[in-house]
Formats: C-alpha cells, sequence, structure tokens
C-alpha cells in the first residue's frame, strides 16, 4: 500500500493544487515587492506592480531570476524577512562560480523538511526504519535536509556525513540500516567496497535508496540497485529553492513528483524564454511561493528538463519531471555539439565498464577533443589483446553514435580515477578559450 | 599438463611497471619469466611466477586486475633447430600459437624454455609429449 506523509496535499486533486498556486503566487509577488528592493526593481524595469499577478495565469509575465542575480545581490540582496527571523544558511557547492547562499526562517526550514519526508515515506519509509544519511553535512543542503525530513517521519536516523567509507559499511550492517541517502557516485562507491569486501546484496540490510544533488542515468540505477540489494530512486532540489526535496521519485520510479503547494514548474525554451506546453523539452523554471526569507520568482534551474501530468499509479497527483538531462552546467559544448556526461555513463554501463570515468576535453591545434578515461574491471580483463581492442572499438562506435562525435577511449587501471564522497568531479576542461 | 599465466593490467606510462614489480619483491615471488603486449595507453604482463596463487593474491590486494591463462611450458634443447623440432610438430598438429616467448633454464643450462599460449592447451600438450618433447608443468616451475 502506497503511503504518503502528508496525504491531503500529495493526492490533492488539481483543482485544489491550482487554487493554492494562485493564491500563493499573489501573496508571494506581494511579499517580494514590499521587502525586496532588488525584485521591486526588477518588476519596474518592465512596468510590472503586484496587481497585475492575479493567478498563475500571469506568472509569464514576471521577469526569470538567474544565477547571475544570485550572484550581483549576494549576500543580502534577495532577503525578504529581517535576519532576526532567519535562523539558517546554506550554500551551493561553488562548483559552477560563487557561492550562493540562501536563508531560511525556521517555518521554511520546517516546510523543507516536509518535503523531505514526503521523499522518506514515498520509498516506504516509516519510523519503524533506519536511515543513514551520507550526504554531507554542513553549508551542503543534502545532509541537513534528509537528516530533518527523516526526522519528521519518525526514522531513527544516523547522521554519518560523507566519507569514512568503511564506517558507513560498518554503521549499515552494525544498526542494520534500511534506507540510505547520499549522492549516486557516493552509492555506487559503497556498493563497489562492499563488493569487495566479499558481502554479496542479500546480506546488506538496506531496502532503498534515496540518491540526488548530481545526474545520473538509468543504467546507474540498475548497477546499484544489483549491488546493493535495494530500489534507488532519485530526488531533486537545488539549493536557492531550499535543497533536496523540490520534487521526488514515488514506488513507480518514473519520474520526480514535483512538491506543487510550495513550488510552480514552468518549462521554458532556454533560447528565447518562452513558456512551453506540457511535454516539450526544455529548461525547468521554478516560482517558490511559500519561502520566506528567500523566495525566488521563475529561477531558471539551467536543467533540460520534460514535464508529465499522466496520472501516476502511486496516487499522487502532483506532476512529475523526468530525470533532467543534463543541468546545463554539465552541459559540455564539443566541436559545437552538446554533450552531456549522463550520455557517456549511459554508454559506459550498457557495456559492461563501470561508472567510474572521467570526461577530458582539450583543445589542439583549434579543434576540440574529448577522451574519455574508463577504468579496466576485472569482468572486462582478458590477457587477448585482440579482444580488449575489440570491446574498445565497440565502445568507441557507440559513443560515437550516441553522442553524434567521435571520441577516443583511454583505458586506465582500476581505482585511479578519484573516488568522490560528494558529487563527482566527471569533466575536466582543459581548453582555453 | 599447463603452466599458469598470470596477465596483469598496467597503464603504458613511466613507473607503472615498476610499482607492480615493487609488489611482487615485497611479497618475495621469484619471476620465471615475464612478457609484455603493449599497446599506446596500457599493456597486459604475462607472468611466469614460482607461486601463483601468492601472486594472484597480492596483486589482486595491490589493487591490479588480473586473469590467470593456461600455457605450455616447452624444454627447448639449447642446440641449433631446437625450437624448429618443437615448432615442426605443433604445425603439424595444427595448433595455432597466439603468442610465445622464451627465458633461459637457470642453471641448467643446456636448455632454453619456451611458453606457448595456444588455443587448445591440452592438444598441444599431447602431440609435443607424443614425439618425446618435455613439457614443462606448474610444478616444474615452481622447483626452477
Amino acid at each position: 500500500m502506497e503511503r504518503y506523509y502528508q496525504p491531503e496535499i500529495e493526492t490533492a486533486s488539481r483543482e485544489q493544487i491550482k487554487a493554492w498556486q494562485d493564491e500563493r503566487l499573489v501573496k508571494q509577488v506581494k511579499h517580494v515587492w514590499d521587502n525586496v528592493p532588488y525584485y521591486r526593481k526588477k518588476m519596474e524595469a518592465v512596468g510590472l506592480t503586484p496587481d497585475d499577478i492575479q493567478g498563475t495565469k500571469d506568472l509569464h509575465k514576471l521577469p526569470f531570476v538567474t544565477k547571475a542575480d544570485l550572484r550581483e545581490a549576494y549576500p543580502y540582496g534577495l532577503l525578504a524577512k529581517p535576519l532576526s527571523e532567519c535562523v539558517r544558511i546554506q550554500s551551493t557547492s561553488g562548483t559552477t562560480g560563487k557561492r550562493v547562499v540562501a536563508f531560511y526562517t525556521q517555518h521554511d526550514i520546517d516546510l523543507w523538511e516536509d518535503c523531505c519526508a514526503r521523499a522518506i515515506t514515498a520509498v516506504g519509509g516509516t519510523k519503524d526504519d533506519v536511515c543513514q544519511v551520507s550526504y554531507g553535512y554542513g553549508l551542503f543542503t543534502g545532509g541537513p535536509g534528509l537528516n530533518g525530513g527523516s526526522h519528521k517521519v519518525g526514522c531513527l536516523t544516523i547522521p554519518t556525513s560523507s566519507g569514512n567509507t568503511e564506517r558507513q559499511i560498518m554503521f549499515i550492517q552494525d544498526l542494520s540500516a534500511t534506507i540510505l541517502c547520499c549522492t549516486p557516485s557516493y552509492a555506487s562507491y559503497i556498493g563497489e567496497t562492499m563488493k569487495e569486501m566479499g558481502l554479496t546484496p542479500d546480506q546488506i540490510p538496506l531496502k532503498a535508496g534515496i540518491f540526488g544533488a548530481e545526474a545520473w542515468s538509468e543504467e546507474m540505477r540498475q548497477d546499484i540497485q544489483n549491488t546493493l540489494g535495494i530500489k534507488a530512486y532519485d530526488i531533486y532540489g537545488l539549493t536557492e529553492l531550499s535543497g533536496p526535496g523540490v520534487s521526488f521519485e514515488c514506488s513507480a520510479q518514473s519520474g520526480m513528483h514535483i512538491n506543487e503547494d510550495h513550488f510552480i514548474d514552468e518549462i521554458i525554451d532556454p533560447e528565447t524564454g518562452e513558456v512551453l506546453p506540457e511535454g516539450a523539452k526544455g529548461e525547468l523554471v521554478f516560482t517558490s511561493i511559500t519561502k520566506e526569507a528567500f523566495p525566488l520568482l521563475r529561477y531558471r534551474t539551467r536543467d533540460i528538463c520534460m514535464l508529465s501530468s499522466e496520472p501516476c499509479p502511486c496516487g499522487r497527483t502532483h506532476i512529475k519531471m523526468c530525470k533532467p538531462m543534463g543541468r546545463s552546467d554539465d552541459m559540455l559544448i564539443i566541436r559545437g555539439v552538446n554533450v552531456f556526461p549522463s550520455q557517456i555513463e549511459t554508454v559506459l554501463l550498457n557495456n559492461g565498464y563501470a561508472a567510474n570515468y572521467q570526461i577530458i576535453v582539450d583543445r589542439v591545434k583549434s579543434t576540440d577533443t574529448l577522451d574519455v578515461h574508463v577504468e579496466m574491471t576485472p569482468e572486462m580483463f582478458t590477457d587477448n589483446l585482440g579482444e580488449i581492442d575489440r570491446r574498445q572499438k565497440v565502445l568507441v562506435n557507440d559513443l560515437r553514435s550516441m553522442l553524434g562525435i567521435s571520441a577516443k577511449v583511454t583505458l586506465v587501471a582500476p581505482k585511479s580515477i578519484v573516488r568522490s564522497e560528494g558529487k563527482a568531479v566527471r569533466v575536466i576542461d582543459k581548453r582555453k578559450i | 599438463m599447463s603452466i599458469k599465466q598470470i596477465s596483469v593490467f598496467v597503464e603504458n606510462r613511466p613507473g607503472s611497471l615498476n610499482a607492480m614489480t615493487e609488489v611482487l619483491a615485497q611479497n618475495d615471488i621469484d619471476l620465471r619469466a615475464l612478457s609484455l603486449a603493449e599497446t599506446e595507453d596500457f599493456g597486459i604482463v604475462r607472468l611466469i611466477v614460482d607461486n601463483a596463487y601468492k601472486a594472484t593474491t597480492v596483486l589482486k590486494d595491490a589493487g591490479y586486475v588480473h586473469s590467470a591463462t593456461p600455457v605450455v611450458g616447452v624444454v627447448i634443447p639449447d642446440v641449433p633447430g631446437g625450437l624448429n623440432q618443437v615448432l615442426q610438430v605443433l604445425t603439424a598438429a595444427n595448433v595455432n600459437i597466439e603468442y610465445m616467448y622464451a627465458f633461459l633454464g637457470g642453471k641448467k643450462a643446456n636448455h632454453a624454455y619456451m611458453i606457448f599460449r595456444v588455443e587448445d592447451t591440452n592438444a598441444a600438450s599431447a602431440a609435443l609429449v607424443s614425439k618425446g618433447i618435455q613439457t614443462v608443468d606448474q610444478e616444474d616451475i615452481e622447483e626452477l
């Protein structure tokens, strides 16, 4: 039986969800107009006042907010509550430039943790579960968010944070952890280490995992599920909007339900900014309608995605988003072609290689080069040089048909690619442009 | 009648072969023979050692990817035509040689050894033995 953390919200009628969104959007626009000069100026620049926004139908009139706005307004420029009412800051990982800080009132933290509790409940979590949070704790939202959600559900929470993999495994075994929360690359590493220790999936007490904060492929999901003997679920979020839990996967494992009572979703054409119809592929844009301290209107996530409001067998009525096809920050433009690391990962896993890879992009005599470093595994190794060469050629061909450009494949020694305990460093771009 | 050859994956860059031989040296593994097949990026080091079980264990612990391959070890008399005679037998038996490498006969130096990697190890051994050519097995290798 499907369990919900907040059934009356998660299974509300579409009309009810829209009514919440209309009412909360109007209120939120007034809130930023009154309290955030930066927003007031942005709205005035396009001739808008709060009266122009009567509901979600008027959302498209509002100007976008981008990461550049967040950097420009650093640190207090988008703050909508006095600091005395704020209780926490969190910050982005800073991998794509200057850090962004987000502020939370106690109410903001409360709603964020509700979202995470919905995600934990959706993977079958109850107060009888033991939830190990192996996301980093601290400025990164992964650890604190899932920690709070786990408390709300009533799980026994093990706040291991990331790192010290042997200790992670010791706790999973000794305290019979049933739910693991971390990045997919770290889940994969924990699985790999357990396998090396001779543990088989039936000896691992885990039953489910909530993995997010980086793009991962369906093939990687299968891989983690097989190694750990669990169901692996995706979770999505951004520090700018709260953290993990903006959307989450349910038992159907076919897309993430967006918490639409807190976030209004739009898909836009990243070139023109035009709003696209449901089902179209484009950039995901969110408006946070319940955040008090750090509300964002029409925030451009840079994530390329699709939405679907097809009825879900789990009974939730909130719209689903697909796995982002790549953050446009992750997207590489190589010889004019858009390449996402997740595409390369898919090809590697389909060919029997491990998900431990690194993409090295360089420019030689004004031509971009793409070199994929892949670790040799015991399964793929043979004494026969011709056979290794043949497999390598198959891989090169599959990469070319997936990406549309040719890539060089370099087989490297096992464990030679640095393992990540948080977000994996998949791309090294050496081009000086 | 076969010998266990250990094949190890190493990257083709300075120091990577040395790092592997260091592991063997520290664990008192005695090398009988070594051959290397290389590509631009990596190589396969093929080893015949005194203690194959110990060698595979220590290499695995050190994080090396390896595999065990059966090969035929043949005693080659140190006289003109010694190798030729052996190859004639294999040719007559229609045995295809994937690769081969030689090593010297150690203290009893009136012969050398040749390691053959063939598709059908048993057929090759049987053909050689039937023509009175001496082959060596794993135990002989350990005692060399």
